[in-house]
């Protein structure tokens, strides 16, 4: 079977996007379009935007889409997504992954490299690209393992992993937790300007199964202390320092971390963090009655965290949301809170989630989108196929595009999920604003409703 | 004759030497090449006088190389090997010291796999003594054959450009090299994956790089380093395979270098590893095999220099 075959059918055709609010967030660009401006893709890449371009007319042969008003802006990069194929694709896999991520309005993800086997090898970081590629929805981007097998023992070959489109490298969901390892691992990375990205929390303190505090006391259940991320990152900044290294602290939750990166930040030093929603529209109140859908890795954490996690996205200490999906299978759910899997979906409630933060009042609307395109894909230097930098409008640069309605007030059905897991820590959660298309080099891949 | 301006007693790293030290001993060397090319000569300059070899550290080619340079000389030479495992090491080196002492040597050429051991035993022994390497520490004679080969080739030291490439961090080729070649005038530079460069290299004169391609532009001299083969298991390298698609030297990445450079390799060569065959083995460029002619010499010269500096040493404390 070559590539060819499953390849999306048809060529895209020129495209007009008119009457939108036309936003890119990476330039500071947002401007109110009519019929007279918007939008316009040719095949694969954009050849035009801003107010205007088509005071003239739409091009001869252009498909015409009406924004009625909605939002254009580059389409989201969600850095942070636990693909499952290769080895669990009964829980997720690069199709049904592709097809929530759309209709979150995502247009690049990158996957962690926890998949079995895991992506410590060239052909096994070109197999998920190749296989995106294939299927023509979101594209798919691939961390490559920071140590062999995600051990935490021996460096991973990073530099031909690198040339096989490894865009960093971590150990996914296991915290590098060998300092003398850590500490090469940066050494090396820094070889030749790699981004090391960490699950910052301590192994010997994350044997418990939800935050450490008053709910988990009353629940019975062992605690995971916020000191297992604050040391962990307390540790790991001492040795970007000593290393000259760069590092990302993946989902940060505590107050604490938020305290830790802006100090680290004001020291020049290379560092820079992002969270997921949970740990900005939720607390450990959401465990309740044992709802696994709420055990999360990092586990959800205080109020007082909460709040912090939302001043850290304001004051810019954190530098992205990703989605932190990680999808689990019923069985895996099914279990006394204490037996459960770790993790939560996110593909699809990526944007509307941080969409909240605006409608709240806590970011502008350009700075939330920031945080959802252009922010990930330049902390990850993510290129597009024609050369040009992902998650912002270019002339020339891929047509991966959503057309967001903001204020539309709907409820999460996790049942209704496209991704094959369903265990959304946000079932229910009423929400405002979603994707109502979402369109991938120049190709329209998800149509709501 | 022997190099006048060298007035030491011992050789026991180049680090603080000066460069009218390093030249007498280089132009006593390159004395030492002529003679030799000539025909198989025979010298008595240490007539009578014993020299022992004591490693610690297995060692093949530098200790044939001191034991042909004090046979040349006419020295009683005599080897001693030691594993240095059975016992505690200090205790092991003072009381070798003790017993050496007792046999009277003249000349004493010691390696150690740690670094400073050498100095240690000097401190003991009341003999001249040489440094054939101590740990990452230094290894001078090789330095100084790398100079002699340079300075045979290129005419000079001084304003070269030289790249030293490899583990760095665990080198006492490197680090000696680096003193000499910064006393002599020429400029440093370290290629290395950041793993294995030591901290702060800066501080001692040269200029790191992390990319062999950017390292290696308009180089003069390329001296290749060895790279153990436990570090390549993941702990300061991934894999060979790695480390040779991104700092083992092939012919596209010399071809960065100046036309007429160098290649050098204190060996063993790790083929495939650290450097390419067709490279190694470019009879244009690559000195590897001159390299092992100027180390009989140099330790030619050093051997009868510090043979002397001991004999004149030891009149004058006799006349105390």
């Amino acid at each position: 079977m070559s590539a060819r075959s499953t390849a999306p059918q048809s060529q895209p055709q020129a495209v007009a996007y008119v009457n939108v609010q036309l936003i890119d967030p990476a330039s500071g660009l947002d401007v109110v379009c009519d019929h007279t401006g918007g939008l316009l893709s040719d095949g694969e890449t954009i050849s035009a935007y801003g107010p205007g371009i088509f005071a003239s007319g739409v091009p001869a042969g252009a498909e015409v889409i009406d924004g009625k008003g909605a939002i254009l802006c580059p389409g989201l990069v969600d850095m942070r997504v636990q693909m499952r194929e290769p080895g669990e694709a009964h829980k997720e896999s690069v199709k049904s992954a592709g097809k929530a991520a759309v209709a979150g309005g995502i247009t690049s993800m990158v996957a962690l490299p926890n998949t079995d086997p895991v992506l410590d090898e060239e052909a096994a970081i070109e197999f998920i690209a190749r296989r995106a590629r294939q299927i023509g929805l979101t594209k798919v981007y691939a961390y490559g393992a920071a140590t062999k097998g995600t051990l935490g023992k021996e460096l991973s070959e990073m530099g031909l992993l690198n040339r096989a489109g490894a865009v960093a490298f971590t150990d996914g969901t296991k915290a590098i937790a060998n300092v003398q390892t850590m500490r090469r691992a940066l050494q090396y990375a820094a070889t030749f300007g790699f981004l090391i990205i960490q699950h910052p929390e301590e192994p010997g303190l994350s044997g418990g199964v939800m935050n450490a505090g008053e709910q988990a006391s009353r629940l019975g259940l062992s605690g995971i202390p916020r000191e297992a991320e604050i040391i962990m990152l307390e540790r790991d900044i001492r040795l970007v320092e000593m290393t000259g290294g760069r590092y990302h602290a993946a989902h940060i939750s505590t107050s604490d971390s938020v305290e830790i990166i802006r100090r680290a930040k004001a020291k020049g030093l290379d560092v820079t963090c992002d969270t997921a929603p949970p740990y900005f529209a939720l607390n450990e109140l959401a465990v309740g009655d044992y709802r696994t859908f709420a055990k999360l890795s990092p586990p959800l954490r205080a109020e007082s965290d909460r709040l912090a996690i939302v001043e850290g996205l304001q004051d810019g200490t954190i530098d992205a949301i990703a989605s932190d999906h990680s999808p689990q299978d019923t069985d895996a759910k099914r279990l006394p809170f204490a037996q459960a899997a770790f993790g939560g979906t996110g593909l699809e409630t990526l944007l509307p989630l941080t969409l909240e933060l605006v409608h709240n009042g806590h970011l502008d609307l350009l700075g939330a989108l920031r945080l959802l395109t252009s922010a990930p894909a330049d902390l990850l230097n993510l290129t597009d196929n024609h050369g040009h930098r992902a998650g912002r409008l270019t002339v020339g640069g891929a047509a991966d595009l959503v057309l967001i309605t903001l204020d539309r007030p709907w409820k999460f059905a996790a049942q209704q999920s496209l991704s094959k897991s369903k265990n959304s820590p946000f079932d229910g959660r009423l929400l405002q604003g979603h994707a109502v298309r979402t369109v991938v080099d120049g190709r329209t891949v998800y149509v709501h409703g | 004759m022997t190099a006048a301006d060298y007035k030491h007693r011992h050789l026991l790293g180049i680090e603080g030497l000066y460069p009218h030290e390093i030249n007498s001993l280089l132009d006593l060397a390159d004395s030492y090449v002529v003679q030799g090319n000539q025909s198989a000569p025979t010298f008595d300059a240490m007539n009578g006088q014993t020299q022992v070899n004591l490693f610690f550290e297995a060692s093949t080619r530098t200790r044939a190389s001191f034991e042909l340079a004090g046979l040349r000389l006419g020295a009683t030479v005599i080897n001693m090997q030691s594993t240095g495992s059975s016992v505690s090491k200090g205790e092991t080196l003072i009381d070798t010291a003790v017993t050496l002492n007792a046999m009277r040597l003249d000349v004493l050429v010691v390696r150690h796999q740690d670094s400073g051991a050498v100095k240690l035993l000097a401190d003991k022994v009341n003999c001249a003594v040489v440094n054939a390497g101590d740990g990452a520490h230094e290894h001078p004679t090789q330095a100084l054959l790398d100079a002699l080969t340079i300075r045979r080739r290129k005419g000079h030291l001084d304003g070269l450009e030289v790249a030293i490439c490899g583990d760095v961090l665990h080198s006492r080729v490197a680090r000696s090299n680096i003193h000499l070649l910064n006393t002599m005038g020429a400029h440093v530079r370290c290629i290395a994956p950041r793993t294995l460069m030591p901290s702060r290299i800066e501080e001692l004169g040269v200029s790191p790089y992390y990319d062999m391609r950017k390292g290696l532009k308009d180089v003069d001299i390329v001296m290749m380093l060895r790279v153990q083969n436990e570090r390549m298991q993941g702990s300061y390298i991934p894999s060979v395979r790695e480390y040779f698609e991104f700092f083992g030297l092939d012919k596209e990445k010399l071809a960065l270098a100046k036309p007429d450079a160098l290649i050098m390799h204190p060996g063993p060569m790790n083929r495939g590893v650290e450097i390419d065959s067709d490279v190694a083995d470019d009879v244009e460029r690559s000195v590897i095999r001159e390299q092992v002619e100027m180390g009989v010499a140099v330790r030619q010269a050093v051997l009868h220099t510090l043979s002397h500096n001991n004999q004149v040493y030891k009149q004058q404390q006799e006349a105390k």
